[in-house]
């Protein structure tokens, strides 16, 4: 069976590292922002402009890595919109964050028409080139794909053993996860749950940011329009998914994108018999099924949605 | 810092923080036509003359808020019961789809019969999709944000198999375009040559239809107090699960409309560019208007206005076009933001 020789494809499973870094990098931003009792809908906007933002910077004679903390700050930045309007004001986040999206995209597409007013077709950078860590990076089939990979791939998976630190073991990341469980009690304690959410809200939308410039900079080297394609969307699940923990949400990235590279591999193999259409349903799909199976036994974080008033109970 | 609640302002503070909303909306859009290198009363003023300098600007400015109108019904609707649908672009297509299956021949019927019954299965198929997830929310407690919006990419990879497939034109040169509606299915113009349509009339008894529902009916109330508190609802007896199913159906109904409407009235076949976002946009209609059905015609027709005015403006003074879904989006921002500080005071002790 075709369909199952490409478990063995060295190819495929780099694929599905690959495909996982920007998802994994905005999981854990969402994931951040959640456990800090806000919901952040502006994902799929923060990692539009992120995208962009890294990539022109590259593109007018920056360097890779000053495009990543461009990205991460253009991602900050919305952060704190998104943060200041739900946090201290207490708007809806459902609808500040989809306000959010809606303006990130816009303002994305209109700064690039500005910028790049003459072009058709979107100029190229010269992207991340993948780093082979020697000796690891020559075992058969795990080798290639966990250790011949760009740089941001692994900063992506030293970004998850970082929030997982931060959150359990510092006093930071205990008074994130605090203020979205009980945020009167960490008022007790003298520190502000509005300054904590809005540092939460930031740093996340920085790490979403930094997911969008994944694309532009890493796997890709342009920007197209819609080329986030609802991966914020599905990063919502992810968080849901891995109940809210970064170990579990990174095995959850990492699976949905192994079966994100194998339906595309599977398309190929089926000849077109089946309609495409059917296989990049898949990945929405499995969103919708896997929160179905998790969403019995999913805690959210007591304060999710909850806006905070000093001194109300 | 603090919120206190005010006491309810009146007429003039009412009226002073919405028109606070937009005029700080025109600013930050001036600043960035400034930066595009273009002067903003220039481009303001071509705006408005594009929006509603001349006949023909009116009638396009109606003809694009008439989508608006069904999608930011849809959208007022599911937000009164905090049955957060960002769906609406997914049930427009899934009524467009609806149209075009009843619409091409399949049925042949005069129009006054043929019209209503493929509005009433566009609208069925519209609230079962939206069925689906609001099921999925009362019974499992899955988040219906995350699966309207999942379902939006569905819906599109679904229609753009229907038009490479058994709903695609053979005389379409190869295009994914589905064949054209029946003379006796297409909506008739209201002006001889222009493009309103009557899609148009329908979008406003839809509104006032809502708006009696919403204010003057036992289900309207429900659906408002299931939307300002479930759990005291569901002490006062109202069944919130049912009340939300109800809702998710009339929504999902509403918003199939703007696609029946736009394939009926206006291009007459299915494409897959038949909406540009009417679902999303209808989001930022619903929030301008406040929720208000009647306010939707208002809010949807200023809406489209921007995406008309901009458009010839960008023709002319070549700023980008994106500066009306910019605008837009940056309304809903201030818009919610001048509705919290009309209804609250911020003490900073």
């Amino acid at each position: 069976m075709e369909a199952f020789e490409i478990l063995w494809q060295t190819s495929f499973w780099v694929a599905a590292i690959r495909i996982a870094s920007p998802l994994i990098f905005a999981t854990m931003g969402e994931l951040i922002c959640e456990r800090a009792g806000v919901l952040n809908l502006g994902i799929e906007g923060i990692m539009t402009a992120g995208a962009f933002a890294g990539w022109i910077t590259v593109y007018a004679g920056g360097d890779l890595w000053t495009g990543v903390l461009v990205a991460a700050l253009t991602g900050a930045a919305f952060g704190l919109l998104h943060g200041v309007l739900t946090v201290p004001l207490g708007l809806s986040q459902h609808v500040t964050g989809i306000g959010i999206t809606l303006l990130a995209t816009s303002l994305t597409y209109f700064t690039y028409r500005v910028a790049l007013p003459e072009v058709t077709s979107p100029p190229k950078i010269e992207p991340f080139q993948p780093w082979a860590i020697p000796g690891l990076s020559e075992i058969p089939l795990v080798g290639p794909a966990l250790f011949n990979q760009t740089p941001l791939t692994y900063l992506a998976y030293v970004v998850v053993a970082v929030v997982a630190w931060m959150l359990y073991r510092t006093p930071a990341g205990i008074a994130v996860r605090a203020v979205g469980e009980n945020p009167a009690a960490v008022e007790a304690q003298g520190i502000s749950v509005t300054m904590i959410r809005i540092g939460a809200v930031m740093a996340g939308s920085a790490l979403m940011a930094i997911g969008g410039a994944f694309l532009t900079m890493s796997a890709f080297n342009s920007f197209f329009f819609e080329m986030i394609n609802g991966r914020g969307w599905i990063c919502i699940a992810l968080v849901v998914f891995g109940s809210w923990r970064p170990g579990k949400a990174l095995v959850g990235a990492i699976l949905f994108a192994a079966f994100d590279a194998y339906q595309v591999r599977l398309q190929q193999v089926t000849g077109g018999v089946i309609p495409y259409q059917i296989f990049l349903m898949m990945p929405y799909v499995l969103s919708i099924l896997a929160l179905i199976a998790v969403a019995r036994r999913a805690t959210y974080p007591k304060a999710l949605m909850v806006p905070y008033q000093k001194g109300e109970r | 810092m603090r919120l206190e609640a005010k006491p309810a302002p009146g007429l003039a503070a009412t009226l002073a923080y919405p028109l606070g909303a937009i005029l700080a909306t025109l600013l930050i859009a001036s600043l960035l036509v400034l930066i595009a290198g273009a002067s903003p009363f220039n481009v303001f003023w071509l705006v408005l003359k594009g929006a509603a300098g001349s006949q023909f600007a009116l009638v396009e400015t109606l003809t694009r808020a008439t989508p608006l109108i069904f999608t930011g019904l849809a959208v007022a609707v599911a937000f009164r019961a905090k049955l957060w649908n960002i769906g609406a672009e997914a049930q427009l297509y899934i009524g467009a789809v609806m149209t075009v299956v009843l619409g091409t021949g399949a049925v042949a019927a005069p129009s006054l019969a043929l019209i209503p019954l493929i509005m009433m299965c566009a609208m069925l198929a519209g609230a079962l999709l939206l069925l689906g997830p609001a099921i999925l929310k009362t019974r499992f407690g899955v988040d219906e944000v995350v699966t309207t919006l999942l379902l939006n990419f569905i819906v599109i990879l679904f229609v753009s198999m229907l038009l490479e497939g058994p709903l695609k034109d053979p005389m379409g040169l190869g295009w994914p375009q589905s064949k054209r509606v029946v003379a006796e299915a297409q909506l008739p113009r209201l002006i001889q040559g222009k493009r309103l349509h009557f899609g148009f009339v329908i979008a406003i008894v839809s509104a006032v239809a809502t708006w009696v529902i919403l204010k003057k009916t036992v289900f309207g109330y429900e659906m408002r107090a299931v939307g300002h508190n479930a759990e005291a609802a569901r002490f006062a007896g109202i069944p919130v699960n049912r009340v939300l199913m109800k809702t998710a159906l009339l929504s999902g109904g509403l918003a199939a409309l703007a696609g029946f409407s736009e394939v009926a009235g206006l291009k007459g076949n299915l494409t897959l560019d038949l909406s540009p976002g009417y679902g999303y946009t209808g989001i930022v209609v619903a929030m301008l208007a406040m929720l208000n059905p009647l306010g939707v015609i208002v809010a949807a027709i200023f809406v489209a206005g921007i995406f008309v005015g901009a458009d010839a403006m960008s023709r002319s003074a070549g700023v980008p076009s994106y500066i009306a879904q910019v605008m837009v989006a940056t309304a809903l921002l201030t818009m919610v933001t001048a509705i919290m500080l009309s209804r609250f005071r911020i003490r900073w002790r």
